[in-house]
């Protein structure tokens, strides 16, 4: 399920490289087995495998309660799993506490020590290290450089803004060099202005630090703009994982296209299929997919259209395949870019976003009560079972 | 206009009577207290003069100092036994206790006597510790005396277990008061940069419980100092203490200067305690 390097799988470490030299290559610096956390008859987490890339960005993405948190909070040792190990570089570390993983969390607000200078929140983390006195302050002030911030050395957090708050945690949290930096909706409490600045900022600094970063987060932008690799999430499992374009272009399921980005769903009938070419009906028109799944069971399905791939054509008459046929309803300004939405003959809506490259005065477009046409390519159609 | 002359006299009135009030009731007998302790005691009663030998007695006079250090020395065994008994309650109600239910029917608990009448459960105390007590018979009871023990009323030790039990509330409710305010995710914040649980602990919890610390001794430590029905139903005659002291000036000993002189030194202290306090509250102010 993509889950494994193919590189991991026993079998694939015979080869002329020298085992060790693999190993220390492809071994993931996090790997979680089956791990689960069970609150009485609740579930947090079921049975999630996991590996995770020695320096990858990686997110788990889902809606709230999906279990986001307290999978990033067992990889901390801040819950203990019902089941299931966590590796970290290859060692067990399933039973150890917090303070005995090689492994810093980044709070959701922060947790700041109020009664502690920026300078001292910082050097906090360095004293269990025997790390005192100018060495410290060194890394202190590196630390607090990194993240643009040395003036602020001996302010209290409750005299700094969001965006600077958040950046003294980031300080506190990588100077301890952890091999893994965990954050839990690290951008949640900052104003979108600053969030979207944020997360350029924290993925740069991801990749000049070097360190394997796991996010949590249910902004799906925030997702695709940061991560290397999403990991989505449903209901305490894994619903995909891949990188941001196989997760955009290629949902493995109607959550998944649900969940990131915006997707028009279709009911349709399947009339035939050879291979990953499928031929359906959808509000009476004749649809060809070019991928659709190889082998589909149920004749029910449901085709998912995203609106900017979707485009309309012309007033009605136009002739082609893989043409739906409707009226517009209404239309919506989006600012950089303008939202049609049409009913079709079965009644159900479907949303077309054309960009406005000069501005919605001079762009000619449908009127709410036009007929008009909206052409689908073929590739560009997601194909799912119902019910999947 | 009518309105604005209503919104004054309104006004006056509103910001008037309390200020009346304790002019009338608070200043105003701190001001006679402090008159009369410069006044001279002369047979049959006292004569109005303005010297400063009542207080040359109060600070020669062994007696007194040793009233007054006694009394200060029982106020810190007090404040410091509630302390040591109300941290650890609080913190476990707060940190340990998972269920909101039990947090509130154990706090309760101990806010619960502060209804009942003072000297009632100052009286508890005597049926307690006294020869046909509780703790007699059941040291009795269980052979490990043969003869009721009579050191345990009427001595400094009663007063302080007697003390302790009636003011530990107002050391729950402050400390209780500053635990929760602290953010629980700190903790893990602590545990997550290395420190073990007893680290955190002494780092982070008591630092920012130091709020409720201080006004918790200081509420402790004034309100015992001040005590005088303790030492009166389970103290012996060691056990006198300065508001005993006062008391007997303005009754028996029929001496008011002196009395008064006492009480303003005891409202001196008192306020150095609290100014103290306060500026250890002001000094040590975090923003949570
Ligand atoms: N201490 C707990 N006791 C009982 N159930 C819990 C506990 N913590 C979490 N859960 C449950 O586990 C599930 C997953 O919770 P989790 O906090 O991981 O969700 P999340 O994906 O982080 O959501 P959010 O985006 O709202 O933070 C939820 O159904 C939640 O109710
Ligand atoms: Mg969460």
């Amino acid at each position: 399920m993509g889950l494994h390097d193919e590189n991991l799988r026993p079998g694939a470490r015979v080869s002329a490289v020298p085992v060790s030299k693999i190993m220390a290559e492809a071994e993931p610096v996090i790997q979680l087995k089956g791990i689960s956390k069970h609150y009485g008859s609740v579930v947090g987490v079921d049975h999630v495998d996991l590996s995770v890339r020695n320096g990858e960005f990686l997110t788990l993405l889902g809606p709230s309660g999906c279990g986001k948190s307290t999978l990033l909070r067992m990889i901390g040792g801040f819950e203990t799993p019902t089941g299931g190990t966590v590796h970290l570089a290859g060692e067990d570390i399933t039973g150890l506490p917090p303070q005995r993983r090689d492994v810093n969390m980044m709070f959701q607000d922060y947790a700041l020590f109020p009664h502690m200078s920026v300078g001292q929140n910082i050097a906090y983390g360095l004293l269990m290290k025997g790390i005192r006195g100018t060495a410290a302050q060194d890394r202190v002030r590196e630390a607090l450089r990194l993240v643009g911030l040395e003036d602020k050395i001996d302010q209290r957090p409750h005299q700094l803004s969001g965006g600077q708050r958040q950046r003294i945690a980031l300080a506190r949290a990588i100077v301890r060099e952890p091999k893994v930096l965990l954050l839990d909706e690290p951008l949640s409490a900052l104003d979108a202005k600053l969030r979207e600045q944020m997360q350029v900022e924290l993925k740069h600094m991801q990749e000049r630090l070097g360190i394997t970063f796991i996010m949590v987060t249910h902004d799906q932008s925030e997702a695709l703009v940061m991560s290397d690799r999403i990991v989505v999430m449903q209901a305490g499992n894994i619903a995909q994982d891949g990188t941001p374009e196989d997760l955009y272009e290629r949902p493995a399921s109607p959550y998944v296209a649900n969940f990131i980005g915006t997707t028009n769903f279709l009911s349709a009938k399947l009339l035939s299929q050879e291979g990953t070419l499928a031929v359906v009906e959808v509000a009476g028109q004749k649809i060809t997919i070019s991928n659709a799944p190889v082998h589909l069971t149920g004749n029910t399905l449901q085709i998912g259209v995203r609106p900017e791939k979707a485009r309309i054509v012309a007033d009605g008459s136009a002739p082609g395949d893989n043409l739906l046929r409707g009226r517009v309803k209404e239309n919506i300004y989006l600012g950089l870019g303008l939202r049609t939405v049409t009913e079709l003959a079965d009644g159900s809506l479907i949303s077309t976003d054309t960009m406005l490259p000069r501005g919605i005065a001079s762009h000619k477009h449908a009127r709410p009560g036009d007929e008009v046409v909206i052409s689908l390519e073929p590739h560009n159609i997601f194909l799912f079972e119902a019910g999947s | 206009m009518r309105h604005r002359l209503f919104d004054k006299t309104s006004r006056t009135l509103i910001m008037g009577i309390p200020i009346l009030w304790i002019v009338l009731f608070m200043l105003l007998p701190y001001g006679v207290l402090l008159t009369y302790s410069f006044w001279l005691k002369k047979y049959p009663l006292f004569v109005p003069a303005f010297q400063f030998g009542n207080y040359v007695t109060l600070f020669t006079d062994p007696q007194y100092m040793q009233v007054l250090l006694r009394t200060l020395k029982i106020a810190a065994l007090v404040s410091g036994a509630s302390l040591l008994l109300a941290y650890p309650f609080a913190y476990f109600i707060v940190f340990r206790l998972q269920s909101a239910r039990w947090r509130t029917v154990l706090f309760m608990a101990v806010i619960a006597p502060l209804w009942v009448s003072y000297l009632l459960r100052a009286y508890v105390w005597k049926t307690i510790l006294g020869t046909e007590g509780i703790l007699n018979t059941a040291l009795i009871g269980l052979g490990i005396v043969d003869a009721p023990v009579d050191a345990f009323l009427y001595s400094q030790f009663a007063m302080v277990i007697t003390l302790t039990y009636i003011f530990i509330p107002f050391m729950v409710m402050p400390i209780y008061a500053a635990l929760e305010k602290i953010p629980r995710n700190l903790d893990e914040a602590s545990a997550d940069l290395g420190m073990s649980a007893i680290q955190t602990f002494f780092r982070v919890t008591v630092p920012l419980s130091m709020p409720g610390i201080v006004a918790g001794f200081t509420m402790t430590f004034c309100l015992s100092f001040g005590d005088f029905i303790a030492p009166f139903l389970v103290g012996g005659p060691d056990g006198l203490m300065v508001a005993n002291v006062i008391t007997s000036q303005f009754g028996s000993a029929l001496n008011w200067p002196l009395g008064s002189a006492l009480a303003v030194v005891m409202l001196i202290l008192v306020l150095a305690i609290i100014s103290v306090s306060d500026w250890i509250e002001q000094s040590g102010q975090v923003e949570l």
